[in-house]
Formats: C-alpha cells, structure tokens, sequence
C-alpha cells in the first residue's frame, strides 16, 4: 500500500518545484532589452533583421510573428535542432536521450490511458494500446539508457567536460541510465508486457492497494519517481526555463512606449533604492537610480533631470539651474 | 588543445594559471602560412610584481597586488557583499533575470566553446572556453549562498573563495569580447557573455575597479569634459571646422556643419574618436545629409558631441547616466530623432539598451545611421557613380549593430548599389566574428594587452578579411574592408597595420559614408584615395 504513495509524492514534488521555480523566476523583474538576433518572431528573422532596419522605426507597429517563434521552437523541442547544427557529435548522444524521455512521458501517459479505460471497464487487451504502450515504453528505456550512457562516457572521455562538471552532473546521468536499464531488467525478467505496471498505474487511478508485485517492479517505481522528483531541483529544469530564456530575454524586444505598462513597471524600478558601494556610486541606501543617472559627476555642467514614476503623474523635464542650486 | 585546468587550480597562488601556446595555433591563410610569429612580448617582473596578473601572459586592469593579506581579506569581503547586490533586485533589476537564468542552468555541454572566436584562435586554450569563468562565478555565487555545504559542492563543484581566485576572475572577464557569439549557439539559452559583463560590473561598482581606458580616461572622462577623447565643445568646434574646410577642398562641394540647430529633423552623434583618428568619416557625412537635403545638426554641449558609451560594457551607473544625458541634449534641442553615427556599441546603448531606461519625455526617437543612409541613397537623392569604387569590397559586421540589434541588411543595400565588386565575408550577418575590439579591447592597451589582442582577438577577423579577398591578394590591386563602426575600425586597422597587410596584399579598411562619397558622381574623383596610403 504504501508503494501507491510514492508516485503521488514524486508528482507532488515535481509539481511544487516547478511552480515554486517558475513563479521565482516569472516574478524576476523587468530588465533591460538584451535580445539576440535572429528574433523568431520578427519579419526578417530569415536573416536576423529587425524592426529597426526600418526608416522611422517607431511610426510602425513592430511586426510579431508567432508563427515565425513556433516554426524555431517546435522543432526546437522535438529535434534540438539547435545542437544538431552547432555540436553534431553531442546531438548523437543528447538526442537519443530527450526522445527517450519523451517517449517515455507518452509511455506512463498510455499506462494511465489504458488503466482509466479499465476503470471505466472497456477491455482493453485485444486493442492496440498495449501494444503501443509496449512498444513506446521499450523503446524509450532503449533510447534512454543509450543517451544516459553516451553523455556519461562524453563527460568522462573530455577533460575539458570533465573539469567543468560538479559530481552532480555525473551521478545525474547514472540516475538516468540506471532507472532506464532497471525498466529494461523488469521488462526483460518479470514484467514482458508491462501488465504488473499497468496493474500499479490502476492501483493509483483507483486508490486501491496494488496488491502483489515482483520486487523489481516495485524498485523501478520507486526510482522512477525519485528521479522525476528530483529533475526539476536541479539546472535539467531547463525542460521549461527555457520558455523564460528565449521569450523573456534572446527575444524580448518589446519597445518601451510612453505610457505603456512596461514604462510604469521601469519607473517603479528606477526608484529602487541602491546601495552599490564604488567611489563614483556610493550608493548609501538612500539614492534610488534616478539619482544615480543623474546626478551630478563633477561640475561639468551634468544637471539632475526628474524622471517619470511611472504612473505619468510626473513627466520628466530637465530641472533648471535654479532649482538645482549653484554647484 | 591546450590542458584543461582544474577548478581547484584557480585559487592556488602561482605565477600564472595557463599560457598562450603557439604549436597549438590555427595558421594564418596565405601569404602568411608561412610566417614566423615573434614571441607575446612577456610582463616584465616589475609589471608580475605590482600588478595582479597571475592569470596568463597579459593583463587589462593593471590592479596593483593588495599590500597585505588583510588588505586581500578585506577585497575578498567587498567581492562578496558585490556578489550578494549583484543578486538582488533594487541594485541589479537592469540585467537580475539573465542573470539568473545564466547562473542556473548551464548543462556545461561546451556547445558554445567552438563558436568563441578567442578560444579557438588561441588555440583551445582552457582559459579562454566561454564557460570557464562563467564557472568560476558559478561556483563562487552557490558556495557563498550556500556556506560552502556539501549539498552545494556536490550540485555545483568548489573552489577556494579568495584573492587569487578572485583577482583571476578579474582579468578573465576581460578575455571576452562581449560579442554573444557562443550565446547563440547555446542550445538552452545561457549566456556567458552576460556572465562576463556582470562580473565587470560587480568589479566597477562595488569595488571601483575596471580598466583605466574605459573607465577614469573613459566613461568619467566623457562626463566630466564632455568626450573621452578630452575634446571640450571649443575644441570638437575647431576640429570639425578643419573637416569642412579639407572636406570641400577634396570633394570640390562646400562643407558647413551647423552646430545646435534647434527643432532639426537630425541630432547627428558621431564617436568623437572618428573626429580625431577618421576624420573622412563625419566630414562625408556632413557631406552626404547636406546633399539629401536634411535637416541635420550636431551638438556641442558636454557629452552630446560623443556618441560613445562605455558603461555598457562594464557599469550600469556610468551607462545611465550617459545614455541620459545624451536624450537630454536631444529633447532640449528639440530634434525629431537621433542618429547614431558608425559607432557600433553607441547604436547598441542608445537604440536598444536605453530602451528601458528612458522614460517620458526622454524617450525620444532614436534611430541607425546605416537605416538613413539606405533610405538617402535608395532614395534617388544622390547622384551615384558605382564605377568609382570598382575595387573589391567586403564588409565587416560590427556584433552591437548586427547580432545585438539586428541592423543586418540596409548597409549591405547600399553597398550592393554602390560597389560592384562588394563580397560577404564567411560567416556573415548575425554569424559574423567580432573584430578582436569589442567591449573596450580596441582602446586597452596597458602593458602587451594590445599585443595579445591582435595575436588572440583579432586574428580570426584578420583570417576572414583574408579569406575574403583570397582570390586576388596582389598588393598592387586595392581591396576595401568597409568597417562600419569606430572600435571595429580601430581593431581592424591595428590588425592590418601588424600585418602590413597594405604593403603585403593591399588590403585598406574604411567607413561606410567614405564609400559613398566616393561613389557620388558631382564629387571630385578619388576622395578614397589609396595612392596617398
């Protein structure tokens, strides 16, 4: 019984670090434009080209296109098409490891098919899903353990690979390929057409004790839930920051528009107090960094200028000598 | 490839941690295949005994060694109160979500090493790898966070949190050009060259340390008398006077620039090293816009008259407060937009990193010279001979105009109209190499950092130049690298001139207004005139 558990747990977690995180990172605040060309979405990404090759630039709605983003991201996502064109060696072993992943999140997706249909007392035996659920489980295990293994021989073969890696980065890729030669085991020894796993996965749909199952079964549930639980602790929560690292900063080139909301949220940060200590800052606290950008440097002539809040109560205007005061 | 080194190495005092290797290095296409490159001029064991220089054979900050170990202590302390505001949202809200995402998710697959063009041309040398001192600030900033626990090292690896780690890091975050080359190639989105100018900026503004050239002599410098060059309004006034008179002596056409012409359609800023070192370059731009019949004018108040902005590569401060003063100078004149000259890092802080720092009224429309200069010369306005630059052309694409803003195809619109024998560089666009003096390499040049810059930096521009042109390297036949942008041209001309590249193969370099002029058919022939080189 309390094997049913485990799974709910491992879920629970991965849920809770995946919000935690993304709700960290979305909550970050607005920073300064930073994109990389090609951007997907622009007109002209073919090239690289941007809204600004454009005469009076600002006189046209900057052209979006989603389209254009989908068409890098989604074979982006499925063919890592990125390390296929700048690192073809590591594509041979990266690849065969995410399709083994994705294979294997569509194989627990057709456990949970198969035993909510049994639930709901379609006979699902003589059908084509436990074929296919056979099939895409194998061939994940498959793809995995060969990915796991050839990143884990890359990592060691290299120095320079194997200077930058913290142990965690190895016992990482020993976490993936044992849980994927373990379903393999189980498959191959105790478990031929997945029906002691299919019979758990009902177990958890249902709420109902799983019953008797071979120890191997019950050893590569409690791995596998484990390592689900413990890929998104770790920088493989990439899996989705990446959304955050393409849309929030390679191609982020929303234009800052008088009153628009990304012009209140710069205001409200530019009255961030700072405290950086350099001689030519001397942040104390107190200075926000509209006091910072202009205040005055030497007497050189620099005047204090009044910048927006942000709310578009207080336009901003260059104070005049008078109201500065005699240097 | 040289050895990799230990991370455990980084903190363990020793004269230098690598070194530059020749037998490891990629040789130069023809005619240079064959030469014998002199040794890297060493530091002498003055400069090894003064300076914090235990990182390889060069140095860029010149930071004199702390007198005593507490004088290290209490630099190791700043370091880490610098890292902690680098981390928080009030002090570092301009660059924190990069940042973070940076620092958290590096799969460390070194995807991006090959793309480095300072790595691979100093041979794969380990301390040149884009991640290497990525990796050090990683590991730092989760040892510091975490107290050093053995969940951290395990997760993130260790290293020694102390001066000499520390002062290495300095010097590594000056190895990078800050061209964002290996963030393009990264298959997740990290970017180590974000990762450099954070450290920089950690250094500059908590601890007040950063090159001379780009910080006292160059960003305090503009602020305080108006250019880093040191040209006060009188001064910039009289030069620009010298390059209307030469200018319409040489073109036969008269050259007036007009000085604070409030409500002008144009604010023209030019990176004041162009009037002095290119003076060609603003005076065909006078000549050009006056043709076209525009509006223009330039500025002579304090700061206006210098497009440069050097806080962008190593301080946020430094960078506001420029970038300020510069719509301020345009909103008093009451221009309706500012162009940015062939300047490559001004169009980047101007156009898109200002973006988010001006608002209101500052906000004012800022916009590319090479977008002007596309529009004036598709537009008819000018007469134009191509036949006057019937000489073989490439073009070099500066990273802040290309890469970093996506300014790609009007330079190359106008250069397809003006000059018949124009060929692209391999790659090219947005996959272009930086020049070697990107991110204040082109005007540091404190003991051999110069040195080392050709010999590391900026040899692979030098090699696409040459590759470029390979077809005909007959010093006797002119060849023109159109170099857009002051620092590019800067790098691009120390390059050349190493390599006497004029007298070995007849390759010059050039701006990109010069080559329109030169095309302009009520012009007197030859304003490029390579016979005077």
């Amino acid at each position: 019984m309390v094997l049913v558990f485990v799974p709910y747990l491992a879920a629970a977690v991965f849920v809770a670090a995946v919000v935690i995180r993304w709700v960290k990172i979305a909550r970050l605040p607005v920073h300064l434009r930073w994109e990389l060309y090609p951007v997907a979405h622009e007109r002209n990404s073919a090239y690289g080209g941007s809204f600004f090759e454009r005469l009076d630039w600002w006189k046209h709605h900057p052209p979006t296109s989603r389209m254009g983003e989908l068409k890098v991201m989604v074979p982006e996502m499925l063919l890592l098409t990125g390390v296929h064109e700048h690192d073809r060696a590591l594509w041979f072993r990266s690849y065969p490891f995410h399709l083994g992943l994705y294979l294997l999140a569509g194989f627990i997706g057709l456990l949970l098919a198969g035993a909510i249909a049994q639930t709901f007392g379609a006979r699902i035996e003589a059908g084509w899903l436990p074929t296919t659920t056979t099939v895409v489980g194998v061939a994940g295990l498959v793809l995995l353990a060969a990915g796991s293994l050839g990143l884990l021989l890359r990592r060691l073969a290299s120095p320079a690979l194997r200077a930058h890696s913290a142990a965690a980065d190895f016992a990482n890729l020993i976490f993936f390929f044992t849980a994927a030669v373990l379903g393999l085991v189980t498959f191959a020894t105790v478990d031929r057409d997945f029906a002691s796993l299919r019979l758990f996965v009902r177990a958890l749909v249902t709420f109902q004790p799983a019953g008797e199952m071979p120890a191997l079964v019950a050893i590569e549930i409690v791995v596998v839930s484990a390592l689900a639980a413990y890929i998104p602790l770790t920088h493989m929560s990439h899996f989705f920051t990446k959304w955050f690292m393409y849309h929030d900063v390679r191609w982020n080139d929303e234009v800052n528009q008088v009153g628009s909301k990304l012009e209140a949220a710069i205001g409200r940060q530019l009255g961030h107090k700072v405290d950086w200590s350099a001689p030519h800052i001397r942040g104390d606290g107190k200075k926000t960094w509209v006091d910072v950008a202009t205040e005055r440097v030497s007497d050189s002539g620099l005047r204090p200028v009044e910048l927006d809040a942000g709310d578009g109560k207080n336009p901003p205007r260059v104070l005049s000598q008078k109201e500065i005061g005699k240097p | 490839m040289t050895t990799a080194v230990p991370f455990a190495n980084v903190g363990r005092p020793s004269e230098r941690l690598g070194t530059l290797e020749e037998k490891h290095r990629i040789p130069l296409p023809p005619p240079y295949d064959k030469d014998e490159e002199p040794p890297l001029p060493q530091l002498s064991a003055q400069v090894r005994a003064a300076c914090e220089c235990s990182l390889d054979d060069t140095v860029a900050v010149s930071l004199p060694r702390p007198a005593s170990p507490e004088a290290e202590e209490a630099l190791v302390k700043s370091f880490l109160a610098g890292l902690d505001k680098l981390f928080s949202e009030a002090n570092n809200w301009t660059f924190l979500e990069p940042l973070v995402l940076s620092i958290e998710h590096c799969a460390k697959c070194q995807t991006c090493a090959e793309a480095c063009h300072i790595f691979v041309e100093s041979g794969r040398n380990e301390l040149y790898r884009p991640t290497f001192r990525s990796e050090i600030l990683r590991r730092l900033y989760f040892k510091h966070k975490s107290g050093g626990s053995l969940v951290s090292r395990f997760q993130h690896g260790d290293i020694d949190i102390n001066w000499t780690t520390i002062a290495r890091l300095l010097e590594l975050a000056y190895r990078c050009n800050l061209c964002r080359r290996c963030a393009q190639t990264c298959p997740i989105g990290v970017d180590n060259g974000l990762l450099a100018h954070e450290i920089r900026k950690l250094f500059s503004m908590e601890l007040g340390i950063a090159p001379k050239e780009i910080h006292e002599k160059g960003s305090l410098l503009q602020l305080r008398v108006g250019s880093s060059t040191g040209m006060s309004p009188a001064a910039v006034k009289d030069n620009i006077d010298f390059i209307d008179q030469d200018m319409s002596e040489k073109t036969g056409i008269p050259v007036k620039t007009r000085w604070d012409v409030a409500g002008a359609d144009v604010l023209l800023m030019h990176n004041a090293g162009e009037i002095l070192a290119w003076p060609e370059n603003p005076g065909a731009f006078a000549l050009i816009l006056d043709a076209a019949g525009i509006s223009w004018t330039l500025s002579s108040e304090l700061v206006g008259y210098d497009a440069i902005n050097y806080g962008l590569w190593y301080d946020d401060a430094q960078f506001a407060r420029v970038a300020v003063k510069h719509a301020q100078i345009a909103r008093k004149l009451g221009v309706k937009k500012l162009v940015i000259g062939e300047c490559g890092h001004a169009h980047k802080s101007m156009m898109v990193i200002a973006d988010r720092v001006l608002t209101g009224e500052l906000n004012i429309p800022r916009e590319s010279s090479m977008t002007l200069l596309d529009d004036i010369v598709a537009s008819g306005k000018l007469k134009l001979d191509p036949t006057r630059n019937d000489f073989p052309v490439t073009l070099h694409d500066p990273c802040n105009v290309v890469r970093l803003m996506g300014v790609v195809e009007p330079q190359r619109r106008i250069l397809r109209q003006i000059a018949p024998r124009f060929r692209e560089m391999t790659p090219h666009g947005v996959d272009n190499y930086c020049c070697g003096g990107g991110s204040g390499f082109a005007i540091m040049s404190g003991h051999n950092f110069a040195d080392w810059r050709m010999r590391v930096a900026s040899r692979r521009k030098f090699r696409q130049i040459l590759e470029a042109f390979a077809d005909d390297l007959d010093p006797k036949h002119p060849k023109y690298v159109c170099a857009p942008c002051s620092n590019c041209k800067g790098a691009i001309r120390d390059i050349l001139k190493r390599y006497r590249a004029w007298e070995r193969v007849g390759i010059h370099y050039g701006g990109l207004a010069e080559l329109i002029v030169n095309a302009m058919a009520d012009v007197k022939p030859g304003f490029i005139n390579f016979s005077e080189l």
